[in-house]
């Protein structure tokens, strides 16, 4: 078990590297984050030489690669351009834990995720509890009504919602639960931000604001996740295990509930697993309509700033993530089913 | 194929008296029509999609056409939908502008018209391309194996890491602005059509090589793939002539889905801004900036929107009857 996790680990680092080259390659032409800087009076020629000294842009690609990855304080910097190095550089590198900084803001991009993250956690959260306790209960529903009407609204529904574009749906949400309940003078949901900053941040004020982008984000996975429950939940019900079971005499839902849905819940353990990650990333779109201050919509402001820090930074940081929760899906699995064996 | 003898022909000894009854045995494609055509959502899609390749074809030389005040000239075709009339902006649906004007006044239903030709051409080609990559690097790491394969599929699995919407977003960034402007089927593509075309393409293979690749793996131990070696066939010729029509179907149904995935992602893409440029209309750049009127006008969001969920819902069934006809043990 820890060989496997260790080697595992050490399968990632190639993997990871793969990504951080990649994507360091498409951040050098996403924009001179140079042009982005000096709001109203555009900075002079000279000015931007010394700023791209001082950033470190005037290096050539791979050099800043290194850089970005092992730090540069062992080197000597030239910041007043006349050729010989004199100032010690500033950074330790991702591998030591530092992200650099911000181009924009100047702060250690590491705070600026540690201060975004708990926000998109939150609403991850929430929402990832609320998908798989509706995947799942819907799932099951609608594999023991097989053909029945229900199941085939459900069906119908959950391609619905499957096919639905998140922002539209966040939009008819909004249209209909913010603007037109407070039209019709029903208690309507508030639509953008975490919180009213008249009432602050307190819970049922956060809650409240959660309602629609947890309920955005959830329609549309539980439209396809209940559909992956319904035909692992088929499957098992229709084998001989189920059938000696209810044989056996054995109540219908202790039947369902700890015999079939344990099985049938295997893959769905998988699934949930390597879509953890990629939900804090789903979420680009839904924080940026709701105003939520997440990691997403902190990468977008960041896009049109070709602030490639912080990007990479969020980039890796999720690339982490779903490595690690690879890891875990793989050694849940193991341990749910006894006949799967890590080597 | 193997000749297919009826059933009541087979269960007599006399095994040279076959009855030909004129029924000739159903190829392959045929069966799956057949199941297809049972399909009642996946029918009800295809009739969905057929009605708007009309309305985006046969559109936009029925309807498109209205008198533009501030260059005082009738006009049609697309050179309508991209006229904008400031002094009528915003209004809401009418009976000269039946899905209403956006913010600089242009004609909300001649751009879903020209929009959607962006949109489905966006849909189709990037399709293609994801195709033609995904096969072409699931086949080839499959059929050659040793370093070859782990190099590919360790890229391909790199690349699976990182949410695809980001990659979209970054190299809708990279490519942006970077590619001329273009004319096909006699209509100016701005380069970020051809971007987009490109991204969605370049960061949607993955699943699909996984899929060739899985397929080809086992193939390749046949015999007749043996056989055909030892004949001296080249290894272009086994694998296009020999491995992948085995495995036409999965990359037909997951194509068909993928065509789905490809508006989404054009729309995701346009939302933020990074996808097609103006004055070219799309059903996603549509909705760009929209939502900043969701009280005030609806049907700005409303109807591009619209389009989106009915396109993307009908492949969706098409691709779930495909499915369900290629392989109906999955039912």
């Amino acid at each position: 078990m820890v060989t496997y996790v260790v080697r595992r680990f050490l399968l990632a680092i190639p993997q990871l590297l793969i990504i951080s080259i990649v994507l360091f390659g498409l951040m050098q032409a996403i924009g001179d984050p140079i042009s982005t800087l000096g709001a109203r009076t555009p900075p002079r020629p000279e000015e931007k030489a010394r700023l791209r000294r001082m950033l470190g842009l005037d290096q050539p690609i791979h050099i800043q690669y290194l850089v970005w990855l092992a730090g540069n304080d062992w080197l000597l910097l030239d910041m007043d351009g006349d050729g010989v190095g004199e100032t010690p550089g500033p950074r330790r590198g991702i591998l030591r834990g530092d992200l650099g900084n911000s181009l924009v803001t100047r702060q250690p991009v590491v705070t600026m995720i540690a201060e975004r993250l708990p926000n998109t956690l939150l609403l991850m959260g929430t929402t990832e509890i609320v998908i798989i306790v509706f995947s799942l209960a819907i799932g099951v529903y609608s594999a023991l009504r097989q053909y029945s009407a229900g199941d085939a609204v459900i069906t119908a529904a959950s391609f619905i919602g499957y096919s639905m574009p998140v922002f539209w749906l966040a939009l008819m949400m909004m249209y209909l639960f913010a603007v037109n309940f407070k039209r019709w003078g029903l208690p309507y949901l508030p639509t953008v931000g975490m919180y009213d900053p008249a009432v602050g941040a307190e819970p049922v004020e956060i809650a409240r604001h959660m309602i629609m982008p947890v309920a955005t984000l959830s329609i549309i996975s539980v439209a396809g996740y209940s559909r992956y429950v319904r035909s692992s939940m088929l499957e098992v019900l229709h084998q001989d295990y189920i059938r000696t079971a209810r044989a056996k005499g054995v109540r219908e839902w202790w039947v369902i509930f700890h015999h079939a849905l344990k099985n049938a819940a295997l893959p769905f353990v998988t699934l949930i697993g390597l879509d953890i990650p990629f939900l804090l990333a789903g979420a680009v779109v839904t924080e940026r309509i709701f105003a939520w201050p997440g990691m997403g919509r902190m990468f977008i402001d960041h896009v049109d700033r070709s602030d490639y820090p912080v990007l990479m930074g969020i980039l890796m940081f999720i690339a982490l993530a779903v490595v690690v929760f690879q890891l875990l899906t793989d050694l849940t699995y193991s341990v749910l089913d006894p006949r799967i064996r890590l080597n | 194929m193997a000749p297919v003898t009826l059933p009541s022909a087979a269960e007599s000894t006399d095994r040279t008296a076959v009855v030909d009854l004129g029924l000739k045995p159903l190829s392959p494609t045929q069966l799956a029509w057949r199941r297809f055509r049972r399909h009642k959502m996946a029918m009800a899609g295809l009739a969905t999609l057929v009605l708007l390749t009309l309305y985006t074809s046969l559109g936009g030389m029925l309807w498109s056409r209205g008198y533009c005040a501030p260059i005082r000239a009738t006009l049609s075709g697309e050179a309508w939908a991209n006229c904008n009339d400031t002094s009528l902006k915003l209004q809401p649906p009418s009976r000269e502008h039946p899905f209403g004007t956006d913010v600089i006044g242009r004609d909300i239903f001649a751009r879903t018209i020209y929009g959607g030709q962006i949109s489905l051409l966006i849909g189709i080609t990037a399709t293609i391309l994801e195709v033609l990559l995904g096969t072409a690097v699931g086949s080839l790491a499959a059929y050659h194996g040793g370093w070859v394969d782990s190099l590919l599929m360790r890229f391909t699995e790199a690349m699976l890491t990182i949410p695809s919407l980001f990659l979209l977003i970054v190299t809708a960034k990279f490519f942006g602005g970077r590619l001329p402007d273009v004319i096909l089927f006699g209509r100016e593509l701005t380069g970020s059509v051809l971007v987009i075309i490109l991204i969605i393409g370049a960061t949607s293979w993955m699943y699909l090589a996984r899929i060739v690749r899985a397929n080809v793996l086992s193939l390749r131990e046949m015999d007749y793939v043996a056989a055909a070696r030892a004949l001296g066939v080249s290894n272009a010729r086994i694998i296009i002539t020999h491995l992948l029509p085995n495995t036409f179907a999965p990359i037909i149904v997951s194509a068909t889905l993928g065509v789905a995935g490809a508006i989404l992602s054009e729309a995701y893409v346009s939302f933020f801004g990074l996808g097609v440029q103006v004055p070219t209309a799309s059903w996603g750049n549509m909705l760009e900036s929209a939502y900043k009127y969701l009280e005030s006008a609806p049907w700005l969001w409303f109807f591009p929107g619209m389009f989106i969920l009915l396109t993307v819902l009908s492949i969706n069934f098409v691709g779930d009857g495909l499915r369900d006809a290629f392989d109906p043990r999955t039912r």
